[in-house]
């Protein structure tokens, strides 16, 4: 993509946005000793590319994310976010969970301000780039509505929103779509493409569905469970923009076909 | 229409227990006159009704004294528990200290130590109040740390994504994540501070309803008792729609079910 290479050219020229070196996480030792949930994961990720996580549960996908957020500290090796060390937690990080978990006493406005509020910054400066976000949801006119008197979808797009405002370079996504119907989902992942073009973000998508993945992702990157490892790592060659009739183009089922089999054919690690 | 029925229809059921409780009092009172039932043992609601009214003059002192425990009592448990709470969620060690001392008071009969606070802090409003207090404490303590910690583990994720300090979180998240658990506490704690502060009456006091229901049932006012009984739960109920009410005020959002965003 020409506008990753023009980006990139301004800062730190030939490195990626996000690299993650020979990460490993190990947890508390319980009985039998540590649960190795990440073993030595190496991944790049480009300027504005939309890169998803997938594979099965117990595969360190979620624990990857929370090492790129900063949340959590890897046991081995290092993430690097726009050529610095990332050790703790920074706002270049949006984070999308599989719940909204909204703050049910404010409304969606000091919802979405939330993060502002938190960073200590002037609510004020951000009133107008928030109600830019809502409309860009399809939001409009439920700025002062409660979470409790919006759907599920509704809910999920605030939280994208909050996640957006103020905003970061990476946005990380953790099965956001994971606890909606299937129509919603759908609406939902076009919506996402339409924000992703629009606000030209880096995203980081977890999720379980493989043609979501496939439908939404420049690549995907596949990942197998104890220890959770990077097996593969595809690039989606489909034209943009994506609609849902990608899902009807023939690539599109060898792709998924593909990254299933990728999936399903990698033996239990030796246990 | 369909609200005006719905209305109609809740007229209704008021009008229904209104007559029920109505049509027991009548009982009560025929069966008083026609057994010739001694006013000592159970006394007829009109003649309840006249005792009481024959006392009137001394009744708003002695409700002054024990709404005044109540409500004190209720206050210093909040101003008391609530913090202890905070700190039990914040640091471990005072957990490790606070919380077994807890444990082991929660299960002693809070009432039962009520004739040992009169001997250390003696007769008057305050050392009852202190026994409303000791009762309506250990309810707010416990719901409030629940409510304190139940907050949403991906919210504090959030929250630290965002480098926010611990205060703030506390002021901006935690606690108003706790306020419904805090309130629920709140209505059971008016409850025993109602109980505490009768039953403190009742050991040592020279005033207030309790103090007038032993002394009635040492004069053998039987009617006088019921009359007070009758007062005690209307005061027990306003405060508890107090709270209700407060609660309604502070968490509206509560009224509708919390995990709604959990749902599809």
């Amino acid at each position: 993509m020409l506008a990753i290479a023009e980006k990139s050219l301004r800062v730190n020229a030939n490195q990626p946005l996000l690299r993650i070196e020979q990460v490993s996480k190990h947890f508390g030792k319980r009985a039998g000793g540590e649960v190795v949930a990440l073993k030595s994961v190496t991944l790049d990720v480009e300027r504005d590319q939309f890169v998803s996580l997938v594979g099965p549960s117990g595969c360190g996908k979620t624990t990857l994310m929370k090492l790129i957020g900063g949340l959590i500290p890897a046991s081995d090796g290092k993430v690097w976010l726009d050529g610095q060390h990332v050790s703790r937690s920074s706002r270049t990080i949006g984070m999308v969970f599989q719940r909204a978990i909204l703050l049910p006493w404010r409304s969606v406005l000091d919802n979405v301000l939330f993060p502002i509020e938190m960073l200590g910054w002037s609510t004020r400066d951000y009133r107008d780039e928030a109600m830019r976000l809502i409309e860009l949801v399809g939001l409009r006119g439920f700025e002062n509505a409660r979470p409790n008197e919006l759907s599920g979808g509704m809910q999920q797009r605030v939280s994208i929103c909050r996640a957006l405002v103020y905003d970061p370079q990476i946005l990380l996504m953790d099965e956001p779509f994971g606890a909606l119907d299937a129509m919603t989902r759908e609406d939902l992942s076009m919506e996402l493409l339409r924000i992703w073009t629009e606000k030209k973000k880096t995203i980081i998508f977890v999720t379980h569905s493989i043609p979501e993945a496939v439908l939404l992702s420049d690549r995907v990157v596949v990942m197998t469970a104890r220890p959770g490892r990077v097996v593969e790592d595809v690039k989606i060659d489909l034209p943009r923009p994506r609609t849902m009739d990608t899902e009807s183009l023939p690539q599109f089922s060898a792709y998924v076909s593909a990254i299933r089999k990728m999936i399903s054919q990698k033996p239990k690690a030796a246990s | 229409m369909n609200m005006n029925s719905a209305w109609v229809r809740t007229a209704i059921e008021y009008v229904q227990t209104a007559l029920a409780l109505t049509a027991v009092l009548v009982v009560w009172e025929l069966a008083c006159d026609f057994w010739n039932v001694p006013s000592w043992l159970l006394p007829a609601p009109s003649r309840i009704v006249a005792e009481t009214w024959e006392i009137r003059s001394i009744l708003p002192l002695h409700f002054a004294v024990t709404f005044s425990e109540v409500v004190g009592g209720f206050l210093i448990a909040i101003v008391t528990g609530v913090p202890i709470a905070i700190l039990v969620v914040y640091s471990n060690l005072l957990r490790r200290i606070i919380y077994p001392v807890l444990l082991m008071l929660q299960s002693v009969p809070k009432v039962a130590l009520a004739p040992l606070l009169l001997l250390w802090v003696g007769y008057g409003l305050l050392p009852n109040m202190a026994v409303a207090a000791l009762v309506a404490f250990f309810p707010i303590v416990i719901n409030t740390a629940t409510g304190l910690e139940s907050i949403d583990r991906e919210l504090l994720d959030l929250t630290n994504s965002l480098e926010s300090g611990k205060l703030k979180v506390f002021w901006k998240v935690r606690l108003p994540w706790s306020l419904p658990y805090l309130f629920s506490s709140l209505k059971v704690a008016i409850t025993l501070s109602v109980i505490g502060a009768i039953v403190a009456e009742f050991i040592g006091a020279d005033r207030g309803l309790g103090y007038l229901m032993l002394t009635s049932s040492g004069a053998m006012k039987t009617s006088v008792m019921f009359g007070i009984l009758v007062l005690l739960s209307a005061l027990g109920i306003a405060c508890f729609y107090v709270v209700c009410a407060a609660e309604r005020l502070f968490c509206p959002w509560y009224m509708a079910p919390v995990d709604t965003q959990a749902q599809g």
